[in-house]
């Protein structure tokens, strides 16, 4: 069970996530100072009112734009997850690699405060007393996920490779 | 059942005989580009070698491109020392397609790539900028990855688990009327299809407008297929493509051996006819907002930014000084002229196009991203409202969330910054324009 700490709308971009003036500033250990920098969450985050899991739930194209990881790392860096009726491309795919929790859920109806469970195939909404199913993610991408996320992934297929040193 | 253009490179990078949408795939990466973040990239490929007992070495440095453009020259020391780590990598690893802060080889990524010829028809290009989807104007597979998944190609060559996009057929017909270009072009398509319309599918783009328009215009289409969500845009390569990649890059002897099967499968179809198409403007904040220029016409603007990898070609400056040719823009408004590339730079120069700019009271700028990502180089004031030939208007885009962007041609820029207002430029009485020799 968690918390809903932020209900967006539809067409949430990177640079909405993490605005391109921060861009300077890319290692994943620096970036979660800037999450939705222009956000008043921002200031709850970087004073630790949000606990880990707290769940952020937007409309439909969640982080469309720039291909940033930084919008990834930002996020995952407080360890929210993302609640969306569905996710641009590049975000999905940056969020699979760096083990940023996202669910898509194209129905979801929630509001700020409210109590939410994820389970293997819904989005309870337990202040609300309603059911919402997910869309399952990809068992390509699962398996990224499963791995521990792209870095991981990568370095066991290389290792499986065996790629002389030059 | 026929491959679309995508499905046949997939293929071909994949030594398979045919594929399908949503089979998933390694494909070969034949040119790998990424810009200043390249600094996150290399730290994330040295994580994936960490503790492997192998040497990081990138898999083929021959195939790797980093242009400088995103913050040029440094805009503080946190990018300086960046560009600083990213020069020692470049130097370590022996990459060669490295474009320097230089003013006689720099440029946007995206206008480096295709005029040094590093995009060929067939290729698979993956970038760290949501825009690579430019380089389908040449015929190439382009699409934008993050760091991470680029550290991944660095290491491997390839891209693990793609999934085969499914591919939407664009027809587009009709001749593009005098002041209308390939941006109104794509702005009135995502205008149509919505910002999300292509999500997770390429737009594959036909029909007699397409076969007409040079690979310029074919740029700016396939650079904003990104904002109706594609994963890439794609123009089947013809004569023009040859043309370009002959005089522009100095490469022959290319046949065109890939074109998308007669009888291939795609997802939708969607037609356009652009015989009457007007000058677009998409206003704030989303791309999608498109409507005809006569619905903002009369809107005061502070800031016109005429540039980026979508529309700082020559062809584009160069009707910027057709209509600003021995006048002076508006004293309400402030005019930044980015060309895409300092090839770009020198040809307008070496034109009078500059001078012309500089004359009508432009600030001509080093090319490179600029303000388009609201970094450095004309940041908007609170309440002020820019008009750019850019390809984004979200809120706080061009640096500030108190600011409006909205996006047109450079025509209607050009037009609007002698007027100070939102101006279409079919009403300002001009001689058409003489397209480039």
């Amino acid at each position: 069970m968690a918390k809903v700490v932020l209900v967006l709308g539809d067409d949430i971009s990177t640079d909405h996530i993490y605005p391109g003036r921060y861009m300077a500033t890319v290692l994943p250990n620096e970036t979660p100072q800037y999450a939705l920098a222009d956000y008043p969450l921002n200031k709850k985050l970087n004073t630790g009112q949000i606990p880990p899991n707290s769940i952020i739930v937007a409309g439909e194209n969640f982080g469309c734009g720039s291909s940033r990881e930084q919008a990834v790392s930002a996020l995952k860096g407080w360890e929210l997850i993302v609640i969306a009726k569905n996710f641009a491309r590049i975000f999905f795919q940056n969020a699979v690699n760096l083990g940023l929790k996202l669910v898509i859920c194209p129905t979801i109806e929630a509001e700020e405060g409210d109590e939410l469970e994820i389970t293997e195939t819904a989005v309870i909404n337990h202040t609300k007393g309603k059911e919402f199913p997910i869309v399952p993610i990809p068992a390509t991408r699962q398996a990224i996920i499963d791995a521990g996320g792209l870095i991981a992934y990568t370095r066991k297929r290389l290792l499986e490779e065996r790629r002389p040193t030059y | 059942m026929g491959m679309t253009m995508v499905e046949k490179i997939l293929a071909r990078a994949t030594d398979r005989a045919s594929v399908r949408p949503g089979e998933v795939l390694e494909p070969r990466v034949d040119l790998a580009m990424s810009h200043e973040n390249s600094a996150l990239v290399i730290n994330q490929f040295q994580e994936i070698f960490k503790d492997t007992g192998l040497e990081a070495k990138v898999w083929d440095p021959s195939k790797l491109a980093i242009i400088f453009d995103h913050r040029v020259p440094a805009e503080s020391a946190k990018t300086a020392t960046n560009q600083k780590k990213i020069r020692q990598f470049v130097r370590e690893q022996g990459i060669e397609k490295f474009h320097d802060i230089r003013g006689d080889e720099g440029g946007i990524c995206h206008q480096v790539l295709a005029e040094s010829g590093y995009v060929l028809p067939g290729y698979v290009v993956v970038g760290t900028d949501s825009h690579t989807t430019t380089h389908g104007a040449l015929g190439a597979f382009a699409f934008g990855v993050g760091a991470t998944e680029m550290a991944s190609v660095w290491a491997l060559g390839r891209v693990l688990n793609v999934e085969v996009p499914e591919t939407i057929k664009v027809i587009i017909s009709g001749r593009i009327p005098p002041f209308v270009s390939a941006k109104d072009v794509i702005l009135a398509l995502i205008g149509k299809i919505t910002a999300q319309g292509a999500n997770f599918k390429v737009l594959e783009f036909h029909g007699d407008t397409i076969r007409r328009l040079p690979t310029s215009g074919r740029l700016t289409l396939c650079n904003m297929a990104i904002e109706a969500g594609a994963t890439s845009g794609i123009v089947p390569p013809d004569e023009e493509t040859l043309r370009y990649l002959h005089h522009e890059c100095g490469i022959s002897g290319l046949e065109l051996d890939l074109s998308p099967d007669p009888d291939a499968h795609y997802a939708e179809i969607v037609e356009l006819d652009v015989s009457t198409l007007t000058p677009m403007v998409a206003f704030p904040h989303m791309v999608d907002h498109v409507k005809g220029v006569e619905e903002a016409y009369g809107l005061p603007i502070d800031q016109i930014m005429i540039g980026s990898c979508t529309n700082g070609r020559l062809e584009d400056i160069e009707i910027a000084a057709h209509i600003l040719r021995g006048k002076k823009i508006a004293r309400t408004v402030r005019l930044l002229v980015f060309p895409a590339s300092y090839r770009i730079y020198h040809q307008a120069l070496d034109r009078g196009y500059i001078k012309e700019l500089l004359e009508a009271g432009a600030v001509v700028m080093n090319p490179g991203c600029g303000p388009c990502l609201g970094v450095h180089e004309g940041i908007l004031g609170d309440g002020e409202r820019g008009l750019s030939t850019t390809n984004r208007n979200f809120k706080g885009r061009m640096g500030n969330p108190n600011a409006e962007v909205y996006l047109c041609s450079p025509a209607v820029a050009a037009a609007s910054a002698l007027t100070g207002v939102i101006t279409d430029p079919r009403t300002l009485d001009l001689p058409e324009p003489q397209s480039l020799p």
